[in-house]
């Protein structure tokens, strides 16, 4: 995936597998987000597929949530000025075929759709425990709730692979927790989860495997051990000056002093992480920048 | 001037100091001496629109003041201990007797400072026009001597609406009396805003001023919200009872031409009602809407019979005739629409008008000389002969229980009937699976369509079914006006309809609602009409009132549920309401 001469998602390749709960790791703008924009339909890959359940899936997002794959976003974007309820109802979209002569003639059809999906979504509203909530505003609920409210009407789909961003981002530890619980739980009902998150107890807590994206690219895929055991990841979260770069001595001292900082920015996730040894120095992926043979071929697949 | 409102004594009275045993009796003194001024003589001539010369007879502008006095000495008197005119003002406010005593105040003061000035000085004030004016300033001034109702606020504490206890659940019955009674004076007030003479500006300004007061303080009383929330519990007796209503109008009026004001008035509400799916619901900006009302006007005027059209062997029935502007409308919705509708937001509307002035200058062009002859240009398409359904013939008077109707009062029952029909399409359609979907589009396009909505698809439905109920209303306007021409289908012009007023309309109705742009149509449909002496100067007035509309009330005059918390409530959905959580909320603030 470029954007101009930026190559913000490069040669993925990538598979999640039916009941698998994945994590996907990286520093900030390492292409986390563009990738499941990819995945989702809503950038259309330069290069590259998605297949799901064996079959290639066109880049359009209602195409693809319609094949079984939902998604929540990192910045919230829930319909924020209709109820806890109507939200969960847009999410069953795909499910119901009401068109516009159903819903003004209103047979006995219609109503019955309108039954049965107002009780399908009040289950998945008593599942995430916002089934009290269920006539309130969606802009109104406190942070955390509107966050589980984006998951209930990703769920409301029907997916068989959920796609969530950053899905505890602001949360306090206590909630952060329940949310744990509440991915364990969904993956009980049978879905697949691809979870990106910086809080590196969760996802090691969580994950059955774990991929790693830094600039683009995968650096390393497998069970937390190997991810967490991996100096190159410790690497690319606190940040290596370059060894033998071709620049002068000064550029590498502001390197050091931007990945000093950038270190404490990250705090959060470097405390999860092992202490780092010297590391020998990730690829040089700042090359990606001017990539112009990249090859991204995304795959989100189950069974 | 009045922010004494801050020392200890204020909440023992307002910002005048007197007792409230005596401001309460100043009110009500105040009250019967407005309503008694308007029995006397406030002029000595006639020629001050509608004769206020004549003692014992209140008109015009008296009986307006003569309601403005009654409300007063209403709400006074709710301030005595008295059982059942408890239940008026059920939460004891100083604001509702406030403004009720404005209303008299305004119209009186507005009535005297007319005649003055139409009649060149203050020799032409009779005495009871002094009665009146100094009369209807007691209960003013008595009702700033009651308690503040928000201490500290100075005067915005009276305009602001106050803090009411919920409207309880009441029976049914009560339910359908409170429904009953508010339908009841909506019409009284609509039959008599629409019986006002043309000529009588004066009356229409103060009938304006009696409105907007006496409408804002029934607000502050909680009345308003009483009868909101009856209707909503029973929204088929009160769409029921809404229908009687209109039915009704038209024998409350003696001529036919305001019955044609009328048949006028629904054909744009039923239009703005179209555009409020595509505006209201979707969220898509259609600044050329006014153009798929021309299609079904001139779709029906070609099929209608008349010798001018291109096809005037054809003469269709009506329900044919409907259908065939309907679906021309459609067709041309889906025309416009499938290339534009892949735009975003600013995008849209700018194509939209372009495509709605395409019309008109195609219309305009279709002539003979500059194209192929189909519309007959500038001249339009005239004689379209009245129609005839099922035998009874919409063009000649009939007589209904001794009142005889005319011509526009017939159409009147036929466009009640259409609208009642695009009601019923708005309400069932925005309640459902598709209605949700074009809410969700206008909320957030991109989330939308990561739940598996096909964006394009909703839109165009949107489009195509705004556009067909608009063509539907274009059938029946060619039959009421005998004629089509392109010179109404513009997007701005000084009457009603064209696009710019239709999305006014909606905006200043309320969004997505279905009373709003019914009531909005009704505004801007009537003050055009009787304020004849602003013509110059409408799109002027237009626009300053859209710009104060958009400063003081963004959500419309009828605001629905969520549009209010929208644009009133902090919560914003990145600063979400969680103050538990937040140590530092002065920093939260600040990020916000
Ligand atoms: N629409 C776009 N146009 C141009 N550049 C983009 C666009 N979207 C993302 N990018 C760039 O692509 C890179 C990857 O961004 P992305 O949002 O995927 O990062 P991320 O891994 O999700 O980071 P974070 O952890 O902060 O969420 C960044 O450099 C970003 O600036
Ligand atoms: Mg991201």
């Amino acid at each position: 995936m470029r954007f101009g001469g930026l190559t913000a998602v490069r040669s993925v390749d990538f598979t999640v597998n039916s009941g698998e709960i994945v994590g996907l790791i990286g520093p900030n703008g390492a292409g986390k987000t563009t990738f499941f924009n990819c995945l989702t339909g809503l950038y259309i890959p330069t290069e590259g597929t998605v297949s799901y359940q064996g079959k290639v899936l066109p880049p359009k997002p209602h195409l693809v949530t319609q094949a079984g794959i939902a998604r929540t976003f990192q910045n919230i974007r829930l319909f924020a000025n209709m109820t806890v309820l109507e939200n969960v109802l847009v999410g069953r979209h795909t499910r119901t075929k009401e068109g516009l002569w159903s819903a003004l003639l209103r047979g006995p059809g219609f109503r019955k759709a309108e039954k049965e999906s107002e009780a399908k979504a009040m289950e998945l509203l008593e599942f995430i425990g916002l089934a009290g909530k269920r006539d309130h505003l969606a802009r109104n609920l406190p942070y955390g709730e509107q966050r589980k409210l984006e998951i209930a009407r990703a769920l409301a789909s029907e997916p068989g692979l959920l796609l969530l961003d950053e899905p505890t981002a602001g949360m306090n530890p206590q909630e952060t927790r329940a949310t744990e619980e509440l991915v364990f739980a969904i993956r009980d009902r049978g879905i697949a989860v691809l979870v990106i998150e910086h809080d590196m107890r969760f996802i090691f807590n969580l994950c059955d495997r774990v991929a790693v994206l830094v600039q683009g690219e995968k650096l390393v895929e497998g069970t937390s051990d190997v991810v967490q055991a991996d100096e190159r990841v410790v690497a690319a979260y606190l940040g290596e000056p370059f060894e033998g770069d071709p620049g002068t001595a000064e550029a590498a001292e502001v390197e050091a002093a931007e990945a000093a900082a950038e270190a404490v920015a990250e705090d959060r996730t470097a405390d999860a992480a092992p202490p780092s040894d010297a590391a020998p120095a990730a690829d040089a992926e700042d090359a990606d920048a001017e990539s112009t043979e990249a090859d991204s071929t995304t795959k989100g697949e189950t069974q | 001037m009045t922010d004494t409102t801050n020392s200890p004594a204020a909440t023992e009275h307002g910002p005048v100091p007197l007792p409230r045993s005596l401001a309460r009796l100043l009110i009500v003194v105040g009250a019967v001496g407005t309503i008694a001024s308007t029995f006397l003589s406030w002029t000595w001539t006639s020629d001050f629109p509608g004769d206020l010369t004549v003692y014992g007879y209140p008109a015009g502008l008296q009986i307006l003041a003569l309601v403005g006095g009654a409300l007063t000495l209403l709400f006074g008197l709710t301030l005595w201990d008295i059982k059942w005119l408890r239940r008026l003002n059920p939460a004891n406010a100083t604001s509702p007797v406030f403004l009720t005593a404005l209303s008299a105040f305004a119209v009186c003061w507005f009535t005297g400072i007319a005649i003055a000035v139409d009649l060149g000085g203050l020799v032409n004030l009779d005495p009871g026009a002094y009665v009146a004016m100094a009369a209807s300033a007691l209960p003013v001034v008595g009702a700033l001597a009651l308690p503040h109702p928000a201490p500290g606020t100075g005067i915005r504490g009276y305009l602001t609406k106050p803090q009411l206890p919920a409207p309880g659940k009441a029976s049914p019955l009560v339910d359908r009396i409170v429904i009953t009674v508010g339908v009841a004076l909506g019409l009284v007030a609509f039959s008599y805003g629409i019986g006002i003479d043309n000529d009588a500006s004066e009356t229409f300004i103060g009938y304006l001023l009696l409105l907007v007061f006496a409408a804002w303080g029934l607000m502050h009383t909680g009345l308003v919200d009483r009868f909101a929330t009856a209707a909503a519990h029973h929204k088929g007796f009160a769409s029921a009872l809404a229908f009687v209503a209109a039915v009704i109008f038209p024998f409350t009026q003696g001529d036919d031409h305001n019955a044609n004001v009328g048949v006028n008035i629904l054909i744009f509400a039923t239009v703005a009602l179209g555009l409020n799916i595509v505006v209201g619901l979707t969220g898509l900006l259609d600044l050329g809407y006014v153009a798929f009302l021309g299609v079904g006007a001139y779709a029906a005027a070609l099929v209608s019979g008349s010798e001018y059209s291109r096809f005037s062997g054809v003469h269709f029935p009506f329900w044919a005739a409907a259908l065939t502007g309907m679906a021309a409308s459609l067709v041309f919705g889906v025309l416009i629409g499938a290339p534009t509708l892949r735009l975003r937001g600013d995008y849209l509307a700018i194509v939209t008008l372009g495509f709605g002035e395409i019309f008109r200058i195609t219309v305009n062009n279709l002539d003979g000389t500059s194209g192929p002859n189909i519309t007959r240009g500038p001249n339009g398409i005239t004689q379209i002969p009245d129609l005839d359904i099922l035998g009874f013939n919409l063009g000649e008077s009939h007589n209904i229980l001794g009142h005889s109707l005319g011509r526009f009062a017939n159409y009147l029952f036929l466009m009640l009937i259409v609208t009642a029909i695009v009601v019923l399409v708005f309400t069932r359609a925005a309640d459902s699976r598709i209605g949700r979907s074009w809410i969700a589009i206008r909320e957030d396009e991109t989330a939308a369509t990561a739940m598996g909505i096909n964006g394009f698809r909703v839109k165009l439905v949107a489009f195509a079914l705004g556009a067909s109920l608009a063509g539907l209303a274009g059938t029946v306007m060619a039959h009421v006006n005998y004629s089509v021409n392109p010179q109404p289908y513009q997007f701005a012009g000084a009457a009603p309809p064209n696009s710019a007023f239709l999305l006014a309309a909606v905006v200043l109705g309320g969004m997505g609602t279905v009373s709003g742009p019914l009531l909005g149509a009704s505004v801007l449909y009537l003050v055009p009409e009787k304020l004849q002496f602003l013509q110059n100067y409408e799109l002027f007035a237009f626009g300053i009132a859209l710009i104060l509309l958009m400063r003081f009330r963004p959500e419309g005059i009828i605001a629905n549920r969520r549009r209010q918390l929208e644009f009133h409530e902090t919560g914003q959905l990145d600063v979400p309401a969680q103050a538990t959580l937040s140590d530092d909320p002065a920093v939260t603030k600040a990020g916000a």
